[in-house]
């Protein structure tokens, strides 16, 4: 709490009068976990307020009482649209025009785009007959309002996730909802998507629709709200204007510690060429790339999404073949057949989705380490020794301070950042020469963030070269001694985070 | 006590303990109810039956632990049992030598391997779903049994076969011997080698594994080839036991092969299984066979008594599961 400034009743703060909702003195017990203690949380009619704080604070828990999901201990005080609620249930919340959009969307991948809309209204809980004239006109209208055109037909397992987002708000409005949760709507969201569901958030609240917007992304968070409430560890941090605030601010104030934030680049143009791309190519993906990552140099590569920076990762760790160009690894030219390839030459890449490819979500945190030495830790009768095996698994374990239970939970039960810790170990012990790290930080907490760049730095120091793609452009301004920008598959701009602003790159950048 | 289910548990697997109880249950029953089930003669004939099940279900074990099936596995072991007769009928039928056996027995294996890795590679290389293949693959070997045997028996084989299919070393049945060295193997193979490790990874998320840098493609045709090794086993003793070989022969065991496996605690989802807890498994459908038989129940009512007892055991674990969840409760 010692960062925060003293934490005025946000009922106060809204003088209009009956705000969309308010809450006061909300507590939650699970089993002697206090996810909730005496939380107030309020936001006006129209508003745009964003809910903040790293994972477990409490965020989802508040969401759930406000929806009936969870009923909070006594002695919490509910009022929604200037109506006192003794005891919400998911039936009067949705009475109440309250609706929720979890990040999963909760929608029907098989049916249409008008079924989903007019699913609560028309469709849901009617035995009778189903009328499509009547759907129909309803999904039209809701989307005429919301400004969009979508075909009314198509699947919902045919759109772009963008377009089921759309799809799960004009859902919601079909609904008359007056109050919608968005929870994580930008995660897997580009750019553009982004700039255009923030136009229909802002959109709905001149229209007098309340939205609490809950998003890891603070950038956007401090763009779209007016105002910011922050949770840490089930209690009310504070509520702040975003005018004024800063991404480190809200940082601090969502984590409790300050974070030094200082460029931290450095030249290294002397050291020894460990990576040389010359003139790579691969028709469709990226053309033309030269680049040179040398012996302890963290080399960032940004650009927006479908840009080409997963594709060019992918061949340089040998999963697909480039077209023309070459691949040179401490000066011998590499010709990868597969990432086998890669891996033996000395090269690991951490991709971007950790969920579905960087780990094996459900076995064990020790066989997701060993996973790529397995050969290192197989003994003459072709039979994988234990001892060896706990060996490299408690070397790393200490080695990234990972926390843990067991080495046999599964690794599914770690945090993210402790996850992301365990595929730096997996690819560390391979003792590679280059590290690739695609997007290190989607899905870990602003707190551990800082966690995995320091061991980025570390290694670095220790001689191994390093490409940080990432969408964040500050994570690489601060953190790599040169930042490649990539646009169309080509590299269009080479920036010294010492000789440029982080408000300039980010101009250049999303220009 | 509770230390020594921790210790079984850790190395064994966690349904260990409870297989063992519940085979403590049925042995006590039958015992109870049936006085000559606790005899030697009745547990040398519960020794002789359970093998050949018992090797098929390891055929099937390893696809399942990998994310797939093999639906394939009584008719690669006919066909390499059909194999085995073919050369023993090339050198005279029952007169043929010792010599004659051995090179049978290798080219036997030697379909069943050939079987299992054309599997293995469509389904690697391909990408085609296993249940699919396996399917294609068993609708192609019944055909081709049943054309080149004429749907009939193929018998006739030299007489010292028999101790293979009903001898006995050290009081053991020489069939219980090469299913418990073959268990043993299958054991070693899965939790102590690479392939081991790389069927559990590829069985929970393969691409995972090949962006880890895993030879899926090699360990899917392995897996399959394997497979057909061991089909290839229980069909060369299905032909000592019986001195004959018909195609479909031992058809009925296929999906009893299934439940074994999802009995003995095999993610049907693939990525987690182990080999004690199926043989366990295995032994407690036999014995529960074995009892119904004694009792004099008819045999159709002993295979209804399996579905049942497999629908009771998930309702079980289900139970265990809401009360483990019960003490560990969180939920943020």
């Amino acid at each position: 709490m010692t960062a925060a400034e003293p934490a005025a009743d946000p009922a106060e703060r809204t003088a209009t009068e009956s705000p969309a909702l308010r809450l006061a003195h909300v507590s939650k017990l699970f089993g002697g976990v206090r996810a909730l203690d005496d939380v107030a949380f309020a936001l006006g009619r129209g508003e745009v307020h964003c809910l903040a704080g790293e994972n477990g604070c409490g965020k989802s828990t508040l969401i759930k009482i406000v929806t009936g999901v969870h009923a909070p201990e006594p002695g919490a005080e509910i009022e929604i649209f200037g109506q006192p609620v003794t005891s919400v249930t998911p039936t009067l919340a949705r009475g109440l025009g309250i609706a929720v959009i979890w990040q999963d969307l909760a929608l029907f991948p098989e049916m249409t785009v008008a079924e989903n809309i007019a699913f609560d209204t028309l469709v849901g809980g009617r035995p009778r007959g189903v009328n499509y004239r009547a759907m129909r006109g309803l999904a039209a209208g809701v989307l005429d309002r919301l400004g969009v055109g979508l075909d009314l037909d198509a699947r919902l397992n045919t759109l772009p996730i963008a377009d089921r987002q759309i799809v799960a708000i004009a859902r919601a409005l079909a609904g008359d909802a007056r109050l919608i949760f968005m929870d994580e709507p930008t995660a897997s969201l580009t750019q553009s998507e982004t700039d255009s569901l923030l136009a229909i958030v802002r959109a709905l609240s001149a229209r007098g629709v309340a939205i609490v917007f809950v998003s890891h992304r603070l950038a956007e968070v401090l763009e779209i709200a007016s105002r910011v409430t922050v949770l840490r560890d089930g209690r009310l941090v504070g509520v702040y204007p975003t005018a004024g605030m800063t991404q480190s601010r809200l940082t601090e104030l969502m984590t409790g510690r300050q974070f030094s934030h200082a460029v931290r680049a450095r030249d290294l143009a002397a050291e020894r060429a460990v990576l040389v791309l010359d003139g790579l190519a691969r028709r469709g993906e990226f053309e033309g790339i030269g680049l040179t990552i040398r012996a302890g140099e963290i080399v960032g590569l940004t650009g927006l999404i479908g840009s080409g920076r997963t594709e060019l990762a992918h061949a340089v760790f040998g999963l697909t073949r480039p077209d023309a160009g070459t691949i040179r690894l401490d000066g011998r030219a590499l010709e990868l057949r597969s990432n086998r390839d890669a891996v033996a030459a000395g090269i690991a890449y951490v991709p971007e989705d950790r969920l579905a490819l960087g780990l094996i979500q459900p076995q064990s945190i020790a066989d997701n380490i060993v996973l790529s030495v397995l050969p290192g830790i197989t003994g003459g009768a072709g039979l994988i020794s234990e001892p060896a095996r706990a060996g490299v698994v408690g070397h790393w374990l200490r080695e990234l301070a990972i926390r843990i239970g067991r080495p046999s939970d599964p690794v599914s039960t770690l945090s993210g950042g402790n996850q992301q810790r365990v595929v730096l170990a997996k690819w560390l012990a391979t003792k590679p020469r280059l590290l690739i790290l695609d997007s290190p930080t989607v899905g870990v907490d602003v707190g551990a963030r800082e966690g995995i760049f320091a061991i980025i730095r570390d290694l670095a120091a220790q001689g191994l070269a390093i490409l940080l793609i990432s969408d964040e452009v500050p994570e690489v301004y601060f953190n790599a001694d040169r930042v490649l920008h990539m646009a169309g598959g080509r590299l269009v701009g080479e920036y010294d985070p010492r000789q440029i602003t982080l408000a300039e790159l980010e101009e250049r950048i999303y220009a | 006590m509770r230390a020594m289910i921790t210790a079984i548990t850790r190395r064994f697997g966690p349904e260990v303990p409870a297989l063992v109880g519940f085979l403590a249950v049925v042995v006590a029953i039958f015992g109870l109810a049936a006085p000559r089930f606790l005899s030697l003669a009745n547990f040398d004939s519960m020794a002789f039956q359970l093998p050949e099940l018992g090797l098929l279900t390891l055929a099937m074990l390893v696809p399942i632990i990998s994310g797939g099936l093999n639906l394939a596995i009584i008719y690669t072991a006919n066909i390499a049992g059909l194999t085995l007769a073919w050369v023993l009928l090339q050198f005279g039928g029952a007169e043929a030598g010792p010599g004659a056996f051995v090179l049978g027995v290798a080219a036997a294996l030697l379909v069943g391997a050939a079987a299992g890795a054309v599997m293995g590679l469509v389904i690697a290389h391909i990408g085609a779903h296993p249940i699919l293949v396996s399917l294609a693959m068993m609708i192609f070997l019944r055909g081709l049994g049943e054309f080149l045997t004429r749907g009939g028996d193929i018998s006739g084989f030299p007489s010292y076969l028999a101790p293979i299919g009903h001898g006995s070393v050290l009081g053991l049945p020489v069939p219980m011997l090469i299913f418990l060295v073959a268990a043993l193997v299958w054991h070693v193979m899965l939790t102590r080698t690479r392939h081991g490790f790389a069927v559990y990874m590829i069985g929970s998320n393969i691409r995972a594994a090949a962006y880890s840098g895993l030879h899926t493609r090699r360990t899917l045709t392995l897996i399959y080839t394997l497979s057909g090794v061991l089909c290839a086993v229980a069909g060369i003793l299905m032909l000592t036991r019986f001195n004959s070989v018909r195609v479909g022969h031992g058809e009925a065991l296929l999906l009893i092969t299934v439940l074994a496996c999802f009995l003995g605690g095999v993610d049907p989802f693939g990525g987690f299984g182990r080999v004690l807890p199926v043989v366990l498994a295995l032994v407690i459908l036999q014995v529960l066979s074995s009892g119904l038989n004694l009792l004099g129940a008819n045999q159709h009512l002993s295979t209804a008594v399996w579905g049942l007892f497999l629908i009771g055991v998930m309702i079980l674990r289900w139970v265990a599961g809401k009360v483990g969840q019960g003490r560990k409760r969180k939920d943020l």
